[in-house]
């Protein structure tokens, strides 16, 4: 006889799914911080400067239907219109995790619905800044992996580059395809006033961001179809087709006539993972992880239901410390076993380069006027924030001397982590910050507060003016140079404030380009 | 196509599925053991429902008791255990963040609002009335997931292997319904028609949601056999064996033709499939009805086990 309660089989369980809390990458959450207007900028003028509003009260022309929508529009529409945003934001799931916060690991940044514009001239002098600024970043890299000419010329000391941690001696000598090794920047900008742009960090690792520059602009055609009659905006939705194009175009150069591309991610617990499936959606490639990849031979492939695939490019959205645990961090688990050695074999390109990192510290920062003039021979277009370097004596007297004044950075901190607001800190946290600056002045830079650029934003006491900042992207293949008329804007939310961050309170605005 | 990526279509469909069929056990047990002493069997029907979910060994280790309380709070909310509904869900809506890019919106969309929706309910302060809704609430997430998929797919290789994940689920909920149940479908002839095992076999029934497709099939009152009948040859039947498995051969085609190449589960399951199809259920009963489902649930795990060593490694 049979028993009728006996265990079955267990259910068949899959483990895929398995793995656990991924290390951290602290993408999208680098600090702007402006502080109480100390104005060391352009101290003719006693305001913020407004991008809609001039200081005689007066809209500038690129504003001027805006100004005059905002005018008639009734606030409950727009509060109407921004809980859609919202809606839909959480629906497709465009979020990003927060590290450590157990309780909603998945947030929405928040979505500002006023855009911010910029008109035709100021974009094409932004854009020229940008090609000139990246291609300097890609020919320094090349020249500090390789010949050194600009060690010999004296610009930079040699421990801006052999003594940096983030320096690859793995790249030493090494070519890479087509000699060029930041395919994908994004260079972060802010104004002061109606003239200028100023750089405030470039990011030649693995910038991200560029999916809030898309999804943004969707969200707005569909919520206010209106303003694009009004408005000639260029349209940034051919990006996902430039970078294919760039990464297609850096293939080695033994791949096949139509190579294959594939973007790398972490994992699904990245803050950043929604960016990478959405891109790889966008550019219809699939979206691997270290654990679908195995070398073999000297080649790349990935693992497919119809067998092994070659790869030729990734477009890897991982650290340089974890790419590969034969050549870098052993502990790694998102890696590929051998990927280093594919690629010093030249049979895959990695976008962007490894070994980029020493072209975009704080430290490095402060020398690329120099850097861009020992290359090109040009003026820079975009300014550099005036830095203070604490290795050097005299600058980091300067420093100490005014430390309550200026923002102090760690040479290779990022997302706000190991900095100082001097204006904003109170006289311990000074005091205590100080004495990390002398015991190790090598480690530390420091610049003024920055008198950020405001914009229209609609904050819970109506449309107040916020600051903002701008990160372009800027793509470099081997037949041109991509830069799509946009951006991410982030908008520092709370009155007054500080930081754009988005773990933080920052939320982000589309940004139009006008075509007149 | 990436192998990670078939393989997490396949899971997803079957996590899915999974959480449906548990929601469905839920419902029938609840009906059953709300009726008068008497009318339902002399077993405990918390006990039947943990039987079915394979889960009697880690149910145990927690509970004294299988109760209503117990077997609902493990069953469809324990985080303790992994196949409960909440964690098919949660892992369901893993599984497609892994492969957003092979789901289209509408079936993202469907998996991430149930996901949301999912955390609406609390499971320490639930009441009767709620956890119906949420066992409603459950299954109307496997078909909207189910319809967009079908309705919105592609027809290649990614719908095949979530159709697979899918139907290999439901052949397994089914078989493991008759595994536990399979007593009460046996021809005895004493207690045929009796009162006693009337309310199991509407229970098994709706346990699968076949109570009106067998009185449109049969057009007969309720019999034992003929609900083994219905659960496990019958092809009109979309959760009987058979049919699971004509289609699992079917889309397993697909993929050979589509890949050029054949291997183990399609020699399986087109053996299998034959099996279902030349059978009998004079024949089953004869050599042995718990004997044939106890093969049948490892013939099916066999499949699985092939289609992913074939295409999800």
């Amino acid at each position: 006889m049979h028993q009728s309660n006996k265990p079955l089989i267990p259910y068949a369980r899959c483990t895929s799914h398995g793995l656990s809390r991924l290390l951290r990458q602290s993408e999208l959450a680098v600090m702007i911080v402006t502080g109480r207007p100390e104005f060391p900028l352009s101290s003719s003028n006693p305001a913020f400067f407004d991008e809609m509003r001039a200081s005689d009260g007066s809209i500038r022309p690129a504003y001027r239907q805006l100004a005059h929508w905002l005018d008639t529009v009734p606030k409950d529409v727009l509060d109407y219109r921004r809980k859609e945003a919202e809606f839909i934001f959480r629906r497709i799931g465009i979020t990003f995790a927060v590290y450590g916060d157990a309780a909603s690991t998945e947030r929405l940044i928040p979505f500002d619905i006023i855009p911010r514009i910029l008109n035709r001239g100021e974009w094409q002098k932004l854009s020229r800044g940008l090609e000139q600024r990246v291609k300097a970043l890609n020919m320094y890299l090349s020249d500090a992996y390789n010949k050194r000419e600009i060690l010999r010329a004296g610009i930079v000391p040699e421990e801006l580059i052999y003594g940096n941690p983030v320096f690859r001696p793995e790249m030493n000598g090494q070519r890479v395809p087509h000699d060029i090794y930041v395919m994908i920047a994004g260079i972060d900008v802010v104004r002061v006033d109606p003239e200028n742009f100023y750089v405030l960090e470039d990011n030649a690792r693995v910038p991200s961001g560029v999916s809030y520059m898309l999804e943004n602009r969707e969200i707005m055609l569909r919520l206010f179809p209106e303003l694009f009659i009004e408005h000639p905006v260029a349209p940034v939705d051919n990006y996902a087709d430039e970078l294919l194009a760039t990464l297609k175009s850096v293939a080695p150069s033994n791949s096949s006539g139509d190579p294959t591309v594939c973007i790398m991610t972490p994992g699904i617990y990245n803050s950043a993972y929604y960016e990478h499936s959405f891109l790889a959606d966008k550019l219809g490639c699939e979206l691997v992880e270290g654990r679908d990849m195995f070398v073999k031979g000297d080649m790349l492939y990935m693992r497919t239901t119809e067998g092994p695939k070659r790869v030729d490019v990734i477009y890897r959205r991982v650290d340089d410390d974890f790419i590969d645990p034969l050549a870098f961090r052993p502990d790694s688990m998102l890696g590929v076993p051998g990927l280093m050695s594919v690629y010093q074999a030249g049979n895959v390109t990695l976008a962007n380069a490894v070994g980029t990192g020493i072209a975009d510290d704080k430290a490095v920062y402060s020398y690329m006027p120099d850097i861009i003039k020992f290359y090109l021979g040009e003026e820079p277009i975009l300014k550099n924030v005036e830095t203070w370097r604490c290795r050097e004596p005299d600058q980091l007297k300067y420093v100490l001397d005014n430390i309550e004044k200026l923002v102090v950075k760690e040479v290779h901190g990022s997302g706000g982590y190991g900095m100082l607001i001097g204006p904003a800190a109170d006289k311990k946290t000074i005091e205590a910050f100080a004495a990390k600056v002398k015991a190790a002045p090598e480690g530390f830079i420091a610049q003024p507060t920055l008198a950020l650029s405001t914009c229209p934003t609609f904050v819970e006491e109506g449309i107040a003016p916020r600051h903002v900042d701008l990160r372009p992207f800027v793509l470099t293949g081997r037949d041109r140079t991509r830069i799509v008329p946009g951006g991410l804007t982030r908008v520092a939310l709370s009155k007054g404030s500080l930081v754009v961050n988005s773990s933080q309170g920052g939320g982000t605005k589309d940004t139009w380009v006008l075509d007149r | 196509m990436l192998s990670r990526t078939a393989s997490n279509l396949y899971w997803l469909s079957r996590y899915v599925e999974r959480a449906e069929c548990l929601a469905r056990i839920l419902d029938a047990t609840y009906r059953l053991s709300a009726l008068p002493q008497g009318y339902g069997s002399q077993t405990n029907e918390w006990d039947s429902a943990i039987a079915t979910a394979g889960c009697v060994i880690s149910f145990k280790e927690k509970y004294e008791e299988a109760n209503e309380r117990t077997v609902t709070e493990y069953l469809a909310f324990s985080p303790d255990n992994p196949s409960s509904i909440r964690n098919c869900l949660e892992i369901a809506r893993t599984n497609a963040r892994s492969v957003r890019t092979a789901l289209t919106g509408e079936m993202w969309d469907a998996i991430n609002s149930a996901w949301h929706e999912l955390h609406r309910y609390d499971p320490k302060r639930i009441t009767r009335e709620e956890f119906t809704r949420f066992l409603n609430f459950v299954t109307e997430t496997s078909v909207r997931f189910d319809g967009t998929s079908f309705r919105t797919m592609l027809r290649n290789d990614a719908y095949w292997f979530s159709r697979l994940g899918f139907l290999v689920e439901r052949a397994d909920a089914t078989a493991r319904i008759l595994d536990v149940k399979y007593h009460v479908l046996l021809p005895r002839e004493a207690q045929v028609g009796g009162p006693l095992d009337y309310f199991q076999w509407t229970s098994i029934l709706r346990s699968v949601s076949a109570r009106t497709s067998y009185h449109w099939v049969y057009r007969d009152s309720v019999k034992p056999w003929l609900v083994a009948d219905l659960l496990i040859l019958n092809r009109q039947m979309p959760r009987s064996l058979a049919s699971c498995y004509e289609n699992i051969n079917r889309y397993l085609d697909d993929l050979a033709q589509f890949y050029g190449r054949q291997g183990q589960a399609q020699r399986l399951a087109r053996s299998i499939t034959n099996k279902l199809e030349n059978g009998k259920m004079e024949d089953i009963f004869q050599s042995g009805l718990h004997e044939f489902i106890t093969q049948f649930l490892i013939d099916n795990n066999r499949v699985g086990n092939a289609i992913g060593d074939q295409y999800l490694i």
